[in-house]
């Protein structure tokens, strides 16, 4: 059972996009990070327990060519061997910085030569990976940047083609020990397990899903194809895809196979966050259609099969949600953002 | 404005209007017709129009039923217009340049189409007494988004998790408490010039004549932001208002020849409340009109002067041969 708790004020209310929250969490000092974008400025929170907020800082997306302030698509921060990053896409650029946000470390601007007088520009899809950050495009390329253990010397390491529409989503996890039971191995075009150790899934607006093998150089392993519907939200879970998509639908794939394991008509409305929290198997779901679900999944290691149990469901009343997060490792507190809401909503069953 | 050469301009793939540039158009439009309004009219109004515009927009089922909007729009139009040939072809022609233009897109793109609208109307909690009669608005400005009736076309009914094996076989289905209370969609909207679009949203909301009122106070809250976003000089927004000047420029106005020639629209009661209403409207919800000044340039200087000639402008018009940069000037005090 789930209670709300104390709600954290925002400066500006939360923009409609999706996945517009991430947390950032620090049980060493017992803090809290929140990161929502509001539109052509984010917004930053550093919150103590009871949900008392500390401080706060904007950002905004770098100027450059064009009419109006420049939108930013997604904030997000990316836990690296030894660093956080906090890493800023908009309709111009990518902005990284560090984890507080107090000083830019690097500014990679929107290849304009690339432009379509069409499409719209921006970067959209950030997952670290290892020591590597990889952030989408509108026009579905991946970049994919190598980060230095400290400074700024971070360099773009690859570009990875693999999408032939705007990326939405991408979701890693770190490399999964050696399958015991050999599943993973059958039917699989990989040489070895270990070459079959899927650690980053990036998804489009087709619906599309690639599944990679993070390195120095990536390789592509599976793809998965989609059915017309945007891809609004991917998790990576022990081999498995938690993929949301327009329609309100909740997939999980197998990456080594691209098999389908399960489908949940999870939503009324398009999904606009997945979260996970890895260590009990949970997965949340939110949607515009104003609720927010969690779920348990299970992986049988006899079958190969995964199961799914719904946990909780909780309805935010008139919100069209846009982002939640899990906010501690067992899954026990969530919180959610709304378009147009100027806080985030914090829930918890402890 | 269903004009070829407006309606291909305003076709044309673009950012989204800034709200200055928007409130310039919606200006220029109402007064391009017979109809004449003062500020406090004009600014209610226009706050209706935007309220009404984001309650469309947010409560879209799918990101693609804005389409089916605007073709409600544009048949509840031809329905007052039926005996005008000329007037229904010109509209037909914009439904067909709408699919030609909008009917491609995936969903994937109307989702982005429908997330920048949002921007747009982000931060707007004006309270319409319409929308607060009928129940779809809240007492604070917030719009209400059900949780039962139909589906969006292309969205099962939440509820059901179905697990499969590794040969793609059914293997359990489970059922589970969503919360809502949801029924399959009958069918889906129609794309067509012609058909039953489905959708209700952008249908007219007025069946019997009732007050309408905007309530503009407990709004303030968030307004702070708003004005700081227009309040920095931006060097391409002069661009914009020359150019919209333009496109006003191809309008005609059709002069009626009857012995009134235009009537005067009072959104308030009486017109010692519309006074009333101008006076203690509260500052930042003030739009004023932007005055487009003449520049050097010859050939706008005759279309301007075109324009200046056939509408009616509400405050003095400060008319100078000073250069474009005046026009940014102007934009900074406001």
């Amino acid at each position: 059972m789930f209670r709300r708790q104390r709600s954290i004020p925002l400066r500006g209310s939360a923009a409609a996009l999706s996945n517009n929250l991430s947390v950032l969490q620090l049980p060493v000092c017992n803090l809290t990070h929140f990161g929502v974008v509001h539109g052509p400025s984010a917004q930053l929170l550093s919150v103590a327990p009871e949900g008392v907020p500390l401080a706060q800082r904007q950002l905004h997306a770098k100027e450059g060519a064009g009419v109006s302030s420049p939108l930013i698509t997604q904030v997000h921060w990316c836990a690296l061997p030894f660093r956080v990053l906090l890493v800023l896409t908009s309709h111009r650029g990518i902005q990284m910085y560090e984890s507080d946000g107090s000083v830019m470390v690097y500014w990679h601007a929107l290849d304009s030569r690339d432009a379509s007088p069409v499409q719209a520009m921006f970067a959209r899809g950030i997952a670290s990976c290892g020591h590597f950050i990889c952030v989408g495009m509108w026009s579905g390329r991946v970049l994919v940047f190598d980060i230095p253990a400290k400074g700024p010397n971070i360099v773009l390491s690859e570009e990875l083609a693999g999408h032939p529409t705007s990326v939405t989503d991408i979701a890693s996890e770190p490399a999964q020990e050696q399958d015991p039971a050999g599943e993973r191995g059958k039917g699989s075009p990989c040489l070895s397990p270990q070459d079959c150790m899927a650690d980053v899934v990036t998804a489009d607006d087709s619906g599309l899903l690639c599944v990679w093998r993070s390195g120095p150089e990536f390789k592509l392993l599976t793809r998965i194809p989609g059915f017309g519907v945007p891809c609004t939200s991917v998790q990576l879970w022990k081999g498995i895809a938690a993929v949301g998509y327009g329609n309100g639908q909740v997939r999980l794939y197998e990456t080594s196979t691209g098999a389908l394991h399960v489908q949940i008509n999870a939503h009324a409305r398009a999904i606009c966050a997945l979260d996970l929290a890895p260590e009990v198997g949970k997965l949340l779901s939110a949607a515009e259609d104003t609720f927010v679900h969690i779920w348990k999944l299970s992986k049988r290691t006899e079958s190969g099969c995964t199961e799914v149990e719904h946990c909780h469901g909780e309805c935010v009343p008139d919100t069209q949600v846009c982002g939640a997060r899990f906010c501690d490792p067992s899954g026990s507190s969530f919180a959610v953002t709304g378009y147009d809401l100027a806080e985030i909503l914090t829930f918890s069953s402890e | 404005m269903f004009n070829k050469s407006f309606i291909e301009e305003l076709l044309k793939p673009q950012e989204l209007y800034s709200k200055k540039a928007l409130r310039t158009i919606y200006d220029r439009l109402a007064h391009a017709s017979i109809m004449k309004l003062n500020q406090a009219s004009m600014d209610k109004l226009y706050d209706l129009m935007t309220m009404a515009l984001k309650y469309q927009v947010l409560l879209c089922p799918r990101p693609k039923d804005v389409l089916l909007v605007t073709f409600n729009h544009l048949d509840t139009i031809k329905g007052l217009i039926q005996d005008n040939p000329a007037l229904l072809h010109l509209v037909d022609e914009t439904l067909r340049q709408l699919i030609e233009v909008y009917g491609g897109l995936s969903a994937g793109e109307f989702q982005l189409i429908r997330q920048t609208l949002l921007t747009f109307f982000q931060d707007l909690h004006i309270r319409v007494s319409l929308f607060l009669k009928d129940k779809v608005q809240n007492s604070n400005g917030r719009f209400v988004l059900p949780v039962s009736g139909p589906v969006p076309w292309g969205i099962e009914v939440p509820g059901l998790i179905r697990m499969f094996d590794n040969k793609g076989e059914e293997v359990r289905r489970v059922e589970f408490p969503h919360g809502g209370n949801y029924v399959t969609a009958p069918k889906e909207g129609s794309f067509e010039v012609y058909g039953d679009r489905v959708l209700k949203l952008g249908t007219n909301m007025y069946s019997v004549n009732r007050p309408v009122e905007t309530h503009t106070s407990g709004t303030s809250k968030n307004l702070s932001s708003q004005a700081q976003q227009s309040i920095a000089p931006n060097p391409l927004a002069k661009e914009e208002l020359n150019f919209l000047a333009k496109l006003m420029g191809g309008m005609e106005i059709k002069k009626t020849s009857g012995p009134e020639p235009g009537f005067r629209l009072n959104l308030f009661t009486t017109d010692e409340e519309e006074e009333q209403a101008a006076l203690t409207r509260p500052e930042e919800l003030s739009h004023e009109v932007v005055n487009i000044q003449a520049t050097q340039d010859q050939q706008r200087n005759q279309e301007l002067a075109r324009i200046m000639g056939e509408f009616e402008v509400m405050d003095q018009p400060r008319w100078s041969a000073s250069k474009g940069d005046d026009l940014l000037a102007m934009m900074d005090e406001l």
